[in-house]
């Protein structure tokens, strides 16, 4: 928190872009030719290129997986040809770091790619495009010059079909979020269609139209005064005529009930929007989490709708879910003055709830340094570990795992956590699901079951930890002999963990108690683990169904036998005296 | 439950809160109350019909000086949203934050046992047994505070990113931006014309 040191991978570029002034002769010596991914495949371009006129930095780059090389087939072309000596064959990627004090994450999300929907036909099909190819072919800056021409004859389609929602609002595909900008695209390609070309004819095919925005509702009602037709109803299948290349639409139209026969020139898939390639590796760098459409997820969907869980870092635009350019610069706005709040705070509290070592308890065994997914404890054999402040996260894996007791987790204690849990099973634990829940995800799901109002039965119990790894052998041990007949331990699904990977320690933990409770003659599966997201609220509720259902099973024998089968520590009792004669606070 | 032998020095308030209907609706927070002076050091309880809000708050500082409270056990919403706020009240009645602790009677609670009130009520008074039991072993805690460091990074080069870096960069912070392609733009800058004003996305 407040400060980050970022290793970049600076690419190598192989031309200098403090020498290079965009001339072009090097491109037009370069043999090798391969298609151009600005205009979406629809060109080509050299090995040696500028992405697109306005690319900034304004220079050619090299693409060497592309480019032949000027060693041992000794090609070199470009750099002959370049006057300004920008080109340099022997450029190579650099790794700089640089220390930053927060992080705004914008990259963005990827296109859909429908080649997978082979019922459209977009591999087998010329004349079914995307509605990114649609972008490039209608753009003066495109491949045609913006002659919007079909694919198969070069020749100007007149009628055009657009099929809304290709790969969005898709259950069966696990594609079930809208993607938001889809709608208002197509309305915007049959207006600049109807512009460009008054004589074309568009029909549309959706489920609904999603016109919510300013102005959003002018267009599409001035889209339709132009002509265009709006056919509620997705197509099945699209084929083609082999000898036309014309395509052949059927759909319902479920407004009229009735089958539509259409023949079209042209298709357009109005694809939608997915998380981006990056999100999982971004996220596993700054320990940030999903909603369950894959997109990052906010700390607070309404109160704090820029703001990652993680403190210091923001995001916005389209990593956090698909939306058009407005709202990606609002957002980008409000994640600009976010943190620039805190760089002007110039400083930043951490909160009160790192690890402490007591050096008299500490054996020097170093468990702890072993577990810590930071590195912030500091041992060498022979002498107690000690904790760097600064580094520790709070997980508390440390102080779990620590046998003699040597490790304080300040604000949550092993002797706070075993009074949560004697408070609760004090009466009728045989009723009650005793809950651990890990703050980021598992108690955040429950927080999310809550606030969609999902309903279960009422006879869970949870217990905040930071991290499922806080959990220890004894906090279990004490929920069973205070007569629980089920514990849950529950954290953020295995890859998620906001502490790097600190519940591993928790699934080594829970294996190790399955076995223990098993040799003690108390059924394993009385003790469950269970890994739910923050998003997940219908798991949570779900779980809490399945639960209550097998504590019903838990016959009073059984718990009889768990309250008596683990002797309690004599050192936590020696502990709580200790801790019995509380501090009084500081109340003035 | 009160086999703990009391202490004298502990003080510990319980605020119980209806938040409106939201709790109240379906816990009987009247019974979770008197419930709460059951419990071990609990030398006042008030309910509140919105804790968080600014009479509210005043009726936790007023208790805290009043009754010479040194526990605080807030039960209404989720740490998750109202933690940093209750922190922040006790402060100001002169209390450490960390001696504030909160149960969760509502979306653990009222909100997803909508229709048993007697089992969502007994759930309600375990949750605030099992807060008080933690609060009575709340130490104050001091907060380490670090510094800094004044450069923000921005993860794409999209409009998004470029916005965002600007904006930073025009409030006179020093801006890292980093773009994977060799072209800062993303998708915006293929794009032909774009909604609502229909003009060049470059
Ligand atoms: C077909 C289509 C038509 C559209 N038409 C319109 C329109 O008419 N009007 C409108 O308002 N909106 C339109 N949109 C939406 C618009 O494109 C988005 O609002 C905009 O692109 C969002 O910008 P962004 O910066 O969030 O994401 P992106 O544009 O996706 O930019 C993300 C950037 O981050 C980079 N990046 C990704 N991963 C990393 C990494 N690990 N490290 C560094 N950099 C990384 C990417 O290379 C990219 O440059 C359209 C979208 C599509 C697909
Ligand atoms: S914006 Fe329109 S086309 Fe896109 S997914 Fe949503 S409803 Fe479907």
């Amino acid at each position: 928190m407040g400060n980050f040191t970022v290793t970049i991978r600076k690419k190598a570029r192989y031309v200098d872009p403090g020498l290079c002034n965009a001339c072009a002769e090097c491109a037009k010596v370069c043999p090798v030719v391969t298609p151009d991914e600005y205009q979406m495949g629809l060109s080509s371009r050299r090995a040696i290129y500028i992405p697109f006129p306005q690319a900034v930095p304004s220079s050619y780059v090299l693409d060497m997986e592309h480019c032949l090389g000027n060693n041992p087939v000794a090609c070199g072309k470009c750099a002959e040809a370049c006057e300004k000596k920008a080109i340099s064959f022997d450029d190579r990627d650099q790794i700089v770091t640089r220390e930053v004090g927060t992080v705004v994450v914008a990259i963005g999300a990827e296109v859909y790619d429908p080649t997978e929907m082979d019922d459209y036909g977009y591999t087998r099909f010329e004349n079914v495009i995307t509605s990114m190819e649609f972008e490039r072919l209608i753009c003066a800056g495109g491949p045609t010059e913006g002659h919007f021409v079909r694919p198969s004859d070069q020749r100007q389609p007149k009628r055009i079909g657009f099929v809304q929602c290709v790969g969005s609002r898709n259950p069966r595909m696990g594609r079930p979020w809208c993607s938001n900008i889809c709608c208002m695209n197509t309305v915007k390609d049959t207006l600049l269609l109807a512009d460009h070309y008054p004589d074309t004819r568009s029909v549309v095919f959706y489920q609904d139209i999603r016109a919510f925005g300013k102005s959003f509702e002018d267009m599409f009602q001035r889209s339709k005064e132009a002509g265009v037709r709006y056919v509620r109803g997705l197509p099945g299948e699209i084929h083609e005529d082999p000898r036309t290349h014309h395509l052949i639409v059927t759909v319902e139209n479920t407004t009229s009930g009735k089958l539509e026969r259409h023949e079209l020139d042209m298709v357009v898939l109005s694809v939608g929007l997915q998380p981006p390639a990056d999100l999982r590796k971004i996220s596993s760098l700054l320990t940030l989490s999903k909603t369950s459409d894959g997109f990052f997820m906010e700390a607070h969907p309404k109160l704090r709708p820029v703001d990652a869980p993680t403190r210091g870092v923001y995001f916005a635009g389209m990593c956090e879910s698909p939306k058009d350019i407005k709202d990606s610069v609002c957002q980008a706005g409000a994640a600009a003055s976010r943190a620039g709040a805190l760089l002007n705070a110039g400083k930043v509290t951490i909160e009160a709830i790192t690890s402490r070592i007591d050096e008299a308890a500490c054996t020097s065994c170093g468990v702890c340094v072993r577990v810590c997914p930071f590195g912030a404890i500091q041992w060498t054999k022979g002498t107690p570990a000690v904790v760097v402040e600064a580094m520790c996260a709070g997980c508390g894996s440390c102080a779990a795992q620590c046998k003699p007791g040597a490790i304080t987790m300040r604000h949550f204690t092993d002797e706070q956590i075993v009074a949560q849990v004697r408070a609760t099973l004090a009466q009728r634990p045989e009723e009650k699901v005793f809950v651990f829940a890990c703050n980021w995800c598992s108690y955040a799901g429950a927080d999310m079951a809550g606030i969609s109002r999902m309903q279960y039965p009422a006879s869970n119990r949870v217990v905040r930890t930071m991290c499922s790894a806080r959990v220890s052998e004894e906090m279990v041990l004490e929920a069973f002999r205070c007569g629980a007949p089920v514990v849950l331990v529950s954290g953020c699904h295995y890859a998620d963990c906001h502490y790097i990977n600190a519940n591993r320690q928790t699934v080594k933990r829970v294996q190790s108690m399955w076995a223990k409770l098993e040799k003690a003659g108390v059924r394993p599966e009385r003790l469950q683990l269970e890994w739910i997201s923050a998003a997940e609220g219908q798991k949570f509720a779900k779980v809490m169904r399945q639960l209550d259902e097998l504590r019903r099973t838990v016959t009073p024998e059984e718990i009889e036998r768990s309250r008596k089968a683990f002797k309690p520590k004599v050192r936590r009792a020696a502990a709580e005296a200790a801790t019995a004669a509380p501090v009084p606070g500081t109340a003035t | 439950m009160t086999t703990e032998s009391t202490n004298g020095g502990l003080r510990v308030g319980v605020f119980v809160c209806d938040c409106g209907s939201n709790i109240a609706g379906v816990v009987d927070c009247a019974a979770v109350a008197e419930y709460a002076k059951t419990l071990p050091d609990v030398v006042c309880v008030v309910r509140n019909r919105y804790t968080c809000a600014e009479p509210g708050q005043n009726e936790i500082r007023q208790a805290i000086r009043q009754h010479h409270l040194n526990r605080v056990v807030v039960a209404s919403c989720t740490p998750r949203q109202h933690e940093p706020t209750f922190r922040q009240c006790v402060l100001e009645a002169g209390l450490n934050p960390y001696l504030m602790e909160m149960a969760n009677l509502r979306e653990h609670c009222s909100w997803v046992h909508q229709a048993d009130r007697a089992a969502a009520t007994a759930k309600a008074m375990d949750l605030v047994a099992s807060a008080v039991g933690k609060a009575r072993l709340l130490q104050p805690q001091e907060e380490m505070s670090v510094q800094v460091t004044r450069t923000a990074l921005v993860i794409g080069g999209g409009v998004t990113g470029i916005e965002a870096a600007l904006e930073l960069a025009e409030s006179g912070h020093k801006v890292v931006l980093v773009e994977k392609q060799p072209s800062i733009g993303g998708i915006m800058a293929q794009l032909d014309k774009t909604y609502p004003t229909m003009d060049c996305s470059i």
